[in-house]
Formats: C-alpha cells, structure tokens, sequence
C-alpha cells in the first residue's frame, strides 16, 4: 500500500511531537537534578537535610558495595510478587464465589465496603501482634490493600455479564460451570487484566506501608532505618529505589496488559 | 397437520416488592409440525416470556407445555446476535454444539457448509467486530441452525438491523425455515414482518396477554414480493387495528 504525502507529513509530526515531548521531559529531570545537586553543594539548601544527587549515588554505592543494597530490592520485590500474585488469584476465586453463591454476595457485601473505606494502615499494630513481626505481616498488609480492590473490581465484571448472551448458553442447556467458564470469565477478561495494574498500586503501597511498621530488610526498612539514624541520604536513596522501582513493576504489567489486550 | 406442540393454560408471573405482574394469563394454543407462526403484541406484553419458558429459560407459573416428540432440540435466536467477540466465527457458530458436546467431525462439517452457504467462509477465523451487523446476524443463524432444532425460536431477531440487512436477512432466514420445514415460532412487533413471513398471526392483547386473533395468512414463500400485494395491506390493517385498540 503507497502512503499518500499527506500521510507521510502527518506520521512525520507525529514522531517530531513524541521526540519533543521525550526530550523535554529528559531535559527536566537532568535540569531538576543538576539544580538540586548545585543548590546543595552552594548551601542554598541544607544537604544534610535536603541530601543530594551526588550524595545519593554515593550512599547507594557504599550499599552496594557492603551487599546489603540487592537484599534490599531483592526482598521487596519478592514481597511485592508474592502479595500481587495472592491478591490477584484470591480476588479471582472470591469473585467467582460472590457470582455462584448471590445470597453471600448480599451478606457480606456492607462488609466489604467497611473494610474498602477502612484505613488498612489502622490495623497495622493488629496485624504485627497476629501474624508477627515479620515478612508474614507485611504479606498480610500488602493483601489487605490489595485483595478488596481486586476483589471488587472482578467482581463487578462478572456482574456485567449481558443477559442475552446469557440466556442464549442457557437455551443450548449450559449449566453453571458452563456459563462460568464459556462467557462470565472470559467476557471479564479485560475487566480483570485491568484490575492487575490497581493491584500492582496497591500492592506497593501496602507493601511500603507493611515495612515501614515491621521489617528488617527492604527498601521500606532502608527509609524508616534513614529517618530513625537520621541520615538523609540513606532516606533520598530509598525514596529514589523505590520510585524506579515501581516505575518498572508498572511498566512492566502495563506491557503485559497490552499483550494480553492484543491477543483480543 | 400434525401438532408439534399444545400450549395449555399457560400463565406466567413475575414477582415483585411493588406486586405481582401477570405476564401471560391462561394462554392456550397449538403450534403444528412446520408452521411458521408468529406473535405479535405490544411491547412488555410477555410475548418474549412465551418464547422463554418454550426455550427453557424462565420457569412457567402455571399451565402446561407439550411436546408431540420425547426430544426436541430447540434452537433460539434472541435480539441481538449475541456473538463472544473473543470467539473467531467458527468458534462461535460452534458453540452450541460445543456445549450441547456435540461437536462431532460430521456437525462440524455442517457448519463449515452453512458458512459457505452464507459467503462467510472467508471470514472463519475472523472475529465478529470485523462483520456488518447483517453478517453476524447470519452467523447467530448459523450457530442456531447447527444444533439442527425441530423448534426454532426467534425473539424480534431482526430489530437491531437496519431496515435493508433486515429485509435480506428475514429473507435468508425465511428460506432456510422452509427449505429445511422446521416448525418456527416467532416474537415480534412488527407487523409487516409477521404477515410477509408466516402462515398464522397470533395478536395478543396488552398485559396480562390473552389471545386476541389468530389470522391464517395466505401469501406466496417470497416474504419480500409478499409486501407489494393488496392481501399484506389488508392483513396489516386488521392487526394493527386489533393492536391499536389495545393502546388506548
């Protein structure tokens, strides 16, 4: 197929727009840090409390070399897999349970909605005397932010299920497992792929949260550890694995919900 | 004629906190082995609830429903097409067979012959979004069809197509009924439809819906040709008389 020149013009400035866009915003993160590291080093702003570009490489560099730095993505990452992954099956499986069973759905539906609008951080001391302080508690924490959303969100896609399409497998004579597995799961499909990337959110906040009141590894630790010993670096370090961090675990499941959205 | 099926006193009610709503109210009526009969009442008359409890889907309140044969296969076609757009074409025209686990090499063949029947042969592995609204209405025919009913049910399946896939549609739709002879009822409320189509109009009357007029319609089998002659006026007027007194 020939591209007419009007096309080619239009994909043109398309590709310029991206490019302008992508370097402004290069240009604001090197301009950002260079005014940071120039403020600091000028005493325009406190190092010692504010920290710096170069203090932070340095600090993550003293982390790496003593080992202790891969610990602490090591177990946070492992800590927010394992809390993604329950979240994400458990939600499923409840969900499928609400739809089969309406008359539990209707029971415990006020107090799903208690525990949504709860401040899961408020049952944080709870959860460290049951569960221990330990890598379990900050599961717990994470499951508590994470299961009700998916939960919920699945849920409601089983509940959009079209009536017609319904009553068409029920006239084929398709009992409950059939509707299940022909039509209410996979008519969901995009509803629970989409629910990944909020439990992704919400299993890094649940997960952060879970370390900040109980651990002695991670990028959590490394923060709160920071502020206690007050070294602020060692908190600017933290704070700057994480948001790599999750800037990756996100791009991540936004890649694998496009793929899975493309193969319809 | 043989009888296909006897309705008998049918009754259908729907509860809610606000009362009861009869829906059908002591229905009786015969349907005979392939006739092509229709229903025609206003809508939210419990004419669809008919076809429901026929297909059974919704529980009858009251009344009997039988069958001259043991087992009827019953095939259903609803509003819409009520395509999965995360099944290919094939796969959709198969469903019924797959759940029904009936998906023998021979009704697969069948299939694959219904679809090159209707051109969409090339469109097998496509998936619906890709089809006009006509052509996937020829699907959901195909996926009825493949079952092989001796029942067909059609529940104002043409309504969501424009008025030419419509007309081309019915009259596919029209052929097959009577080249394969089953025994069709139909759900609609259009009346030009019913008459060019069928060989007996059932008006009913608003809710609770009885039967109003039973119209033995003698036209030719070309539903389209059928709608130019001076008989589909006159019966179009009589219903259309008898519906319109209904609204008030």
């Amino acid at each position: 197929m020939s591209i007419s020149n009007n096309q080619q013009l239009f994909l043109k400035k398309l590709k310029k727009e991206r490019l302008i866009v992508f370097f402004t915003q290069v240009i604001i993160i090197i301009g950002f840090l260079f005014l940071w590291e120039f403020c600091a080093s000028k005493k325009i702003i406190n190092p010692f409390i504010f920290s710096s570009p170069s203090r932070i490489i340095k600090t993550l560099k003293t982390l790496f070399v003593d080992g202790s730095l891969l610990t602490h993505i090591f177990t946070t990452i492992s800590e927010i897999l394992i809390a993604f992954f329950l979240g994400i099956s458990l939600g499923f499986i409840l969900a499928v349970v609400l739809y089969e069973f309406p008359l539990l759905a209707k029971v415990v539906e006020p107090f799903l909605t208690m525990l949504n609008s709860l401040p899961k951080v408020a049952l944080g001391p709870i959860i460290i005397i049951w569960a221990g302080a330990n890598t379990k508690a900050i599961i717990v924490m994470a499951l508590l932010i994470n299961l009700i959303v998916s939960l919920l969100t699945i849920y409601n896609g089983f509940l959009g299920t079209d009536i017609i399409k319904i009553n068409l497998l029920k006239s084929f004579g398709a009992n409950k497992k059939v509707l299940l597995k022909y039509l209410v799961i996979p008519q969901a499909k995009r509803t629970i792929i989409s629910s990944l990337k909020l439990n992704i959110s919400m299993t890094l906040i649940g997960v952060i949260m879970g370390e900040f009141l109980v651990s002695k590894k991670g990028i959590g630790y490394l923060i709160i550890y920071g502020t206690q010993v007050f070294n602020l670096n060692i908190v600017m370090s933290g704070i700057v694995l994480l948001i790599i961090l999750s800037f990756l675990i996100y791009g991540c499941v936004s890649f694998v919900e496009k793929q899975l959205l493309k193969s319809n | 004629m043989n009888k296909k099926l006897s309705i008998k006193n049918l009754g259908k009610s729907y509860y809610t906190k606000q009362g009861e709503i009869k829906a059908i109210d002591d229905l009786t009526l015969d349907i005979y082995e392939g006739e092509i009969i229709s229903i025609v009442g206003t809508s939210g008359c419990g004419k669809s609830s008919l076809l429901g409890i026929l297909a059974n889907i919704e529980e009858k309140t009251k009344g009997s429903i039988e069958f001259q044969e043991k087992e009827s296969t019953i095939g259903y076609m609803l509003q819409n097409d009520a395509l999965f757009p995360w099944l290919t074409i094939y796969e959709n025209a198969i469903l019924g067979l797959k759940i029904k686990k009936k998906l023998t090499k021979e009704n697969c063949n069948y299939v694959k012959e219904l679809l090159k029947t209707y051109h969409l042969e090339e469109f097998a592995n496509k998936y619906p979004n890709e089809l006009s609204g006509g052509m996937k209405q020829r699907v959901a025919l195909i996926r009825t069809l493949a079952i092989k009913p001796d029942l067909l049910l059609l529940d104002e399946p043409f309504s969501a197509l424009d008025y030419q896939s419509r007309l081309a549609v019915s009259d596919d739709v029209f052929k097959i009924i009577k080249k394969s002879k089953i025994t069709t009822i139909m759900v609609t409320h259009d009346i030009g439809e019913a008459v060019s189509l069928s060989n007996r109009v059932v008006v009913l009357s608003k809710r609770p819906c009885k039967i109003k007029n039973i119209y033995e319609i003698s036209l030719s089998d070309d539903p389209i040709a059928n709608r130019q002659t001076q008989e589909f006026n006159n019966y179009y007027n009589m219903i259309w008389r008898d519906l319109d007194v209904n609204i008030e």
